[in-house]
């Protein structure tokens, strides 16, 4: 595979159409029916709760949200092969694989509202928090590689960033020691086509992202992110190249940001409606669906699945509004393992102002 | 005159120095396309064309060498840092190159730029979007730094700034960016740097901030006046060089200070205007110099932020302290 897709040939690996059909039975990954209905449940459950979020949002219910829309196939196929052993090290804006590692949406909604305990992810493991200084987290992701390579395990480090976090040094400091140390990490970029307002084409002058994984003496590809079983074949691949020979792998996804950078964001100022009509015609859902249902194994009713997802969302959504407030120590107890005294000090003097505005403001 | 708040006066002062001085250009992430996510830039790539005001590849290290680059080479860039909580990959250019260069290059390559960006909390933000390290900054040897507090003073700081022979920091409280409106000349004129202004004059205490503060001491001053004290407010405008000399002058007067500011209280700005007027002025205190500042953690999330942040409250809390000290 990526003799064949060698970045340098400059070919975007493929495997359904954008109707479903398969067009590369060569690269066509075996896959359990099981795994892909699980696969499209995952990325509906993912989608749902974006969409809701959103609305959240609208309703000032929780603070700014960088929505997936668009986006799903590639958490879609990374969560199906993931293991529990397996670290994460995540930008904020791959929702489908941090539930795939058991962070939950109470959390993540408990994030977006404005509370640091959100990021314990108690049941995930091997989960770093999001990193919203791009390309930054790249960097932990090979130095969790390294300790791997060290100690001689069996795990392998998923990392994510976008398109235009490949041009922060951080990027590309991150992909050369991995390629030096020879780590077993996994760049996934996803190319959505946009760093907030700027195309990718103000990014790089190269002909691809992947391209890059050349100069670094690693393995790249790019894949179309939107193709279910591509991005599925591309990560199974790669899994097994950092798994058996400890190497890193970069992945360039090229896939669609449907919807906006964060709730803040307004793409009309920066796109027209005919380019997100042409990229609505490869959204990764519709071209699973379709592949499932040319299959028969599209026997479920999603208009009912989604009615329960949405339940599901609400009651996770509602649990963190629920979540208790914001005490006073929680400031000052995490700063330091050992605190110092001057800080205590600081919470001190605090704790008195507070008790002297309880009964001195009306 | 025209009706303006802080966005609006410098994407004004912006306008004028492109038009008027054929060296200035305005780059960073989002500025030219989209105007910046705050609409600080909006319309200028329109106005002045694509070459001199351009979206940049995300790199802040990238945006503010180049900018070294162009300095050295006669260019005047204005470079935007989308928030001020990432411009730390621009550290190594900033404290290596930005700060020392005239005087590595003994007085060869002044490096006449501005680096914008907007700072502070207040705004519901995710994280890295709260900070207000201007102490940081100020702390760097080679580097002058601005923080204006009105739409007036913001297009007159920079004008001043771009027109600096001398490398500008100039932070933007952005939770006051559309807060604050008032009538602003359009004509060109300057604020000059390195300049204090006495805002309200007082007897009692004498109170500094800056940025988003000041609108903050201006509701403590309110309360300080039902309670009978009376307070000179001071807005520093420069961080540094400091104008030591209008709060000497103030604190003269009243015999007491405090100093409001949004950043960390450990090695702050605060801190040195306590030792300033402690070294300078100690003869005329009545009351030790007082810091309302942050805490020495990181800016919480929006669920606990307002225990950080400064209000009318904990501002007017100190004031009490120092009067009756």
């Amino acid at each position: 595979m990526f003799e064949e897709y060698n970045p340098l040939k400059n070919k975007i690996f493929r495997i359904i159409d954008n109707d479903g059909k398969v067009i590369n039975k060569k690269y066509m990954p075996e896959v359990e029916d099981t795994t892909i209905v699980k696969a499209y449940k995952d990325m509906l459950f993912a989608r749902t709760a974006d969409l809701l979020t959103v609305n959240y949002q609208r309703q000032g219910r929780i603070f700014t949200y960088p929505p997936n829309y668009g986006q799903e196939a590639i958490s879609g196929a990374v969560a199906q092969i993931i293991g529990k052993e397996d670290w994460l090290v995540p930008a904020f804006r791959e929702l489908g694989t941090w539930l795939a590692k058991g962070v939950t949406l109470k959390e993540i909604f408990l994030y977006y509202m404005g509370n640091e305990d959100a990021c314990k992810f108690e049941g995930a493991t091997n989960t770093v928090p999001f990193a919203v200084p791009i390309a930054s987290q790249l960097l932990h992701a090979t130095g969790i590689g390294y300790e791997i390579k060290l100690n001689k395990k069996k795990q392998v480090v998923f990392t994510f960033v976008g398109d235009g976090g490949t041009s922060e040094g951080d990027f590309h400091e991150a992909v050369n020691f991995a390629g030096v140390w020879k780590v077993p990490v996994i760049f996934i970029v996803q190319n959505n086509q946009y760093g907030i307002s700027t195309p990718t084409s103000v990014q790089t002058a190269s002909q691809s992202i992947a391209i890059k994984s050349v100069a670094y003496g690693i393995r790249g590809i790019q894949v179309d992110g939107n193709d279910f079983f591509a991005m599925y074949a591309a990560v199974k691949e790669s899994y097994k190249i950092a798994m058996e020979n400890g190497e890193p792998v970069l992945i360039e996804a090229v896939t669609y940001r449907k919807g906006p950078h964060t709730t803040s964001d307004d793409p009309t100022k920066y796109r027209t409606k005919e380019e997100e009509e042409k990229w609505d015609a490869t959204d990764p859902m519709r071209r699973l669906k379709a592949f499932m249902e040319s299959k028969k194994i599209f026997d479920f009713d999603e208009e009912k699945l989604i009615a329960d997802y949405r339940k599901e969302v609400d009651r996770q959504f509602v649990a963190a509004e629920n979540y208790s407030a914001y005490p006073v120590e929680d400031v000052f107890k995490y700063q330091y393992v050992e605190m110092p005294e001057d800080l205590k000090e600081q919470q001190r003097k605090y704790e008195k102002y507070l008790a002297w505005k309880a009964t001195a403001v009306k | 005159m025209k009706i303006m708040n802080l966005v609006n006066a410098i994407n004004n002062a912006l306008d004028i120095k492109l038009k008027e001085d054929k060296r200035v250009l305005v780059y960073g992430q989002d500025v030219g396309v989209e105007g910046g996510v705050f609409r600080v830039t909006e319309g200028l790539q329109l106005k002045h064309g694509k070459e001199r005001v351009f979206d940049s590849p995300l790199a802040e290290s990238g945006i503010v060498g180049t900018a070294v680059g162009m300095t050295m080479a006669g260019l005047r860039p204005v470079v935007e840092m989308q928030f001020s909580g990432f411009v730390y990959p621009a550290f190594n250019q900033i404290i290596s190159h930005v700060a020392r260069m005239h005087n590595r290059s003994r007085g060869r390559y002044p490096m006449s730029m501005v680096i914008r960006m907007p700072y502070g909390g207040g705004i519901n933000a995710l994280e890295h979007h709260s900070e207000s390290f201007e102490a940081a900054f100020a702390h760097i040897p080679g580097l002058k730094v601005v923080i204006p507090s009105t739409p007036h003073d913001a297009k007159g700081l920079l004008i001043s700034a771009i027109e600096s022979p001398d490398p500008i920091i100039f932070m933007e409280p952005k939770r006051i960016y559309r807060a604050i409106k008032q009538e602003v000349n359009e004509d060109k004129y300057n604020v000059p740097i390195g300049k204090a202004a006495v805002l309200q004059q007082g007897t009692d205490v004498t109170v500094v901030a800056y940025g988003a503060m000041i609108r903050e001491v201006q509701k403590a001053i309110v309360l300080a006046k039902q309670a009978g004290i009376s307070v000179e407010l001071i807005d520093l405008r420069t961080i540094y060089p400091m104008d030591k000399e209008t709060i000497l002058n103030s604190v003269r007067k009243t015999g007491r200070i405090i100093t409001v500011t949004e950043g960390v209280r450990s090695f702050g700005v605060a801190s040195e205007i306590s030792q300033v007027v402690s070294e300078e002025a100690f003869l005329s205190l009545e009351a030790p110099p007082k810091r309302v500042t942050g805490f020495d953690t990181i800016v919480p999330l929006p669920k606990g932020e307002f225990h950080y942040l400064q209000d009318a409250h904990k501002i007017f809390y100190e004031i009490e302290q120092t009067v009756k000290f």
